[in-house]
């Protein structure tokens, strides 16, 4: 083990700055990082044991026990909930032996839940030794299960392949692209080169200015305007960086995974055309973990780019010289934000950065850098190649353009769709055939939970704005139970833990949702919800606590009939429930309560 | 030469450098915003985000924010006051105090705000958070069950060839402060001391000296947190 380790560091330079690699490769050896591992890093990049252990234990895919030879990771977000989750939990517990949370003994098997792994589309879904497996049901655990005990090889468990580049031999996935609707910027047909070659014709002042001009607003959810981002990097002196962010962990969002296969030259261009805008020499693409199937498809992309030149030194022959490396992330949602993305690129725990200084001003390594979404990077080539007043006479006054949604959940169509800004939820709906639908989720559980009496508003930075998240919640669905209970247990899960307000307000929220759940809720805890919520709102570093109580304070006041039908309206009511405590120690001596029964 | 602003806390006219952390301009003026994670020279923490104040209508972080000409601030309002208020009592619900028995007891500046924003009782439910206290190491006990994850430690305590000795371990609710067992093995008596003096609660604690000073002459005996700022400028 110990020489291993020792090749694994030095075949990353020694380099600190690279622990997020070197971290990922030793788990990927040995299902763990040991307590020798870790001392070994200390000694070798001679920082602190304390130090490595603080990188290693904020990523949920970094284990410090075996994983087991075969490891499971389930995907418990909401959709994968709605579509049949618990009968998968129950075989798979049924076929190897074991709960969810544990391995066998002989360490064939492990079993674990994860957050969404951007699969909506086909859900119930998850990763087995990094490979994806969608649309499970009994069965289909029945076999796998089978094959894990017969030793098989995870590759060859998958027997179905997806579509398009899903079927490309350095991925051979079963994934599929579920591509309902194409429109003119994204996923219209796309020549590599063309953007490029048109924008390294120009100087770089032009190339921002067409942006700026264009007014596209970044794809990632916060809609900042990127000609203006571009400028501003463009403005400060030094070496510069250009980040993509395919961290893709709002749950209910795909339309990533999809660009990222189908669209990967066209990413990589625009992070080119990014580097040339501002004067970077060096992109790195930030790639979620649960992707880690694409790893090898988007390297043999990225030689491609080099070979015909659209990548390295002299760029077509126009004196620009820039390349692109691609950062594997190891599970924290968090990270998708821009400033925990730095850092977690930088080797580090991904807690998001005090601001001033913006990334722009001092981001990767300290110097200007750009962080935009992968879709964002997509439309900059469009814009390039087709002009900005093509680009802009597109969607509506505010949102110029088109976006990518990704619909799930209680609809006969889910998957990808490009449409023009301004689209209302009503025909979205209609596009997508759903029915007796109770509110759809915009733009995942940071987002709002909306009622049917909104239903005419319309998808815009302007009204709805939205990463791309939309899931559709039925009827005959629990919206208190099944989908804001879920939620705030993401957020309690994935909070950085930075602030004292979204450590512990996420953790209360999370139990006093609960509580109301379980029936021993009382108006007050409604009151309280909703003036926590606003404390926490007010008083965090980034947008995960700013955001996070809005599963609880948008249903508060949309739906605020549900919680009434659920509380009692007297003065007090115990959270603790005598039942349930006394219950371990019952077993524990094997008898039952009488009194509390 | 830097450059002179002026801007207002709560109406009252203040002076200060361009670039200055609002928090310690403020202090500069005789305005006390209150801190725990916050130490003046120090790279900021904003985690404790008990400085939050406004500014110019947005709620931010003071210690984080850089002081600029013209900023109109909010920050004893109501609002704020309760607003603190809460973070106080989350992080007693947060943790286990038990302040009787605390070292830090009356050196401490949660319980110094606990008194000054008048906590009784804790709006909020207890966590009853399972913490292990470590030992282990010659000079230090590390009392997490009091640890407010203020980061002081983190940024301040190195080896001598500045390596660091306290850090994080997990994330959100599973956060833990965390302590190298080797480095710290060759930590000095005033590295130990200093570890202990910059912890503003009783988590880190220097071995053998417990409750060396008596009450009645403990730092916030006799002086609420916070007048030492509001007395020296009238
Ligand atoms: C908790 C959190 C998670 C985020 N996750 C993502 C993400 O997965 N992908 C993304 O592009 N932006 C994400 N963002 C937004 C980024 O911080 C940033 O605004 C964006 O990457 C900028 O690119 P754009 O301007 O092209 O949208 C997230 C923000 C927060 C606060
Ligand atoms: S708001 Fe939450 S996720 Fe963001 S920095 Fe604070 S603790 Fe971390
Ligand atoms: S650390 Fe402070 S608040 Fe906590 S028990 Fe000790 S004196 Fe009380
Ligand atoms: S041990 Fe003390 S100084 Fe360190 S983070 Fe905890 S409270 Fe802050
Ligand atoms: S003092 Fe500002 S966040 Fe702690």
């Amino acid at each position: 083990m110990k020489e291993k380790i020792i090749s694994i560091i030095k075949a990353h330079g020694t380099d600190t700055a690279r622990l997020m690699d070197i971290l990922l490769r030793v788990q990927a050896e040995f299902g763990y990082v040991s307590t020798e591992a870790v001392s070994i890093m200390a000694t070798m990049l001679h920082i602190s044991e304390v130090d490595v252990v603080q990188t290693l234990s904020f990523y949920h895919f970094f284990t410090t026990d075996a994983v087991g030879k075969y490891a499971v990771y389930m995907n418990n977000s909401l959709v994968s909930c709605m579509m049949g989750m618990k009968e998968v939990v129950d075989e798979f517990e049924k076929q190897a032996g074991i709960k969810f949370g544990s391995k066998t003994p002989d360490g064939l098997i492990g079993l674990y839940y994860t957050a969404c792994i951007g699969m909506n589309d086909q859900e119930p879904a998850a990763l087995i030794n990094g490979i994806v497996f969608t649309e499970l049901n009994r069965e289909k655990v029945r076999n796998i299960v089978a094959d894990m005990k017969a030793g098989k090889s995870v590759n060859d468990m998958v027997a179905v392949i997806g579509d398009g580049i899903n079927a490309n031999p350095l991925m051979k996935s079963m994934v599929k692209n579920n591509i309902r609707k194409s429109g003119p910027v994204i996923l219209a047909d796309y020549t590599l080169g063309i953007g490029i070659a048109k924008a390294l014709t120009t100087d770089s002042k032009s190339v921002i200015k067409e942006v700026k001009d264009s007014n596209l607003r970044g794809r990632g959810g916060a809609g900042f305007p990127t000609g203006m981002k571009w400028d501003f990097c463009s403005r400060e002196t030094g070496v510069h960086y250009v980040l993509c962010n395919a961290d893709e962990g709002e749950p209910g969002t795909f339309k990533d995974r999809v660009l990222l296969t189908e669209r990967a030259y066209m990413v990589f261009e625009g992070m080119t055309i990014g580097g040339y805008a501002i004067g970077a020499a060096e992109g790195i693409l930030y790639l979620r973990n649960e992707y880690t199937y694409m790893k090898a498809y988007l390297e043999n992309v990225l030689n491609d780019m080099r070979t015909k030149n659209f990548l390295g030194n002299n760029i077509l022959g126009k004196g620009f010289n820039f390349d692109i490396r691609i950062q594997m992330g190891a599970g924290a949602y968090v990270c998708g934000e821009e400033s925990a993305l730095i850092e977690s690129s930088e080797g580090k725990r991904g807690e998001p950065r005090n601001r001033p200084p913006f990334p722009v001003q001092k981001g990767y390594k300290g110097k200007p850098t750009i962080v935009n979404n992968v879709e964002t990077f997509c439309s900059v080539v469009r814009i390039s190649e087709k002009g900005a007043s093509w680009y802009n006479a597109i969607g509506t006054s505010e949102s110029a353009g088109t976006k990518l949604l990704s619909i799930s959940g209680d609809c006969k169509l889910p998957g990808v769709y490009e449409i023009a800004w301004g689209m209302s939820i009503n025909e979205m709906l209609e596009m997508v055939g759903a029915e007796n639908v109770q509110t759809v989720q915009v733009a995942g559980p940071s987002g709002i939970c909306l009622p049917p009496k909104q239903f005419d508003r319309k998808i815009a930075l302007e009204d709805l704005p939205t990463g791309g998240s939309m899931i559709v919640i039925g009827q005959h669905r629990d919206l208190l139970k099944d989908v804001v209970l879920n939620f705030m247990e993401f957020f309690a899960d994935e909070s950085c833990g930075s602030c004292v307000t979204c450590r512990s307000f996420n953790m209360i929220l999370r139990n006093a949702i609960e509580k109301i759940v379980d029936g021993h809720g009382i108006k007050k805890d409604v009151e309280n919800m909703l003036a926590w919520s606003e404390i926490l709102r007010k008083t965090t570093r980034c947008g995960l606590g700013q955001t996070s109580s809005n599963p609880i304070s948008t249903t508060i006041k949309n739906f605020r009939e549900l919680y009434d039908a659920r509380v009692k309206d007297v003065d007090y009511q115990s959270d603790f429930d005598m039942q349930k405590s006394v219950l371990a120690s019952c077993e524990a001596v094997g008898r039952s309560s009488v009194v509390h029964e | 030469m830097s450059e002179t602003i002026k801007f207002t806390i709560d109406g009252k006219e203040c002076q200060g450098t361009k670039g200055q952390l609002l928090v310690d301009a403020a202090a500069d003026n005789g305005v006390y915003i209150p801190v725990l994670c916050h130490m003046r020279d120090l790279i900021p923490a904003g985690s404790c985000r008990i400085c939050t104040v406004k500014v110019n209508g947005r709620n931010m972080a003071a210690c984080t924010t850089p002081a600029e000409e013209g900023m109109a601030v909010e920050n004893n309002t109501p609002e704020f006051l309760d607003i603190r208020k809460a973070i106080v009592e989350m992080l007693f619900v947060e943790g286990n105090h038990f302040c009787p028995a605390c070292e830090k007891s009356g050196n401490c500046d949660l319980q110094a705000l606990g008194y000054k924003y008048q906590m009784m009782v804790p709006r909020f439910p207890y966590a009853f958070e399972r913490r292990e206290i470590d030992a282990t190491t010659p000079k230090i006990f590390l009392e997490r069950n009091r640890c407010i994850f203020c980061k002081r430690c983190v940024r301040v305590i190195k080896d001598e060839e500045g390596r660091n000795i306290f850090a994080f371990k997990g994330r959100g609710n599973t956060l833990e402060i965390n302590i190298d067992r080797k480095l710290a093995a060759t930590m000095t008596d005033e590295i130990a001391q200093k570890a202990m003096d910059i912890c503003p609660v009783g988590c880190i604690l220097k071995k053998e000296i417990g409750f060396v000073n008596p009450i009645g002459q403990r730092k916030y005996d006799t002086m609420p947190i916070g007048s030492d700022i509001e007395n020296n400028h009238q």
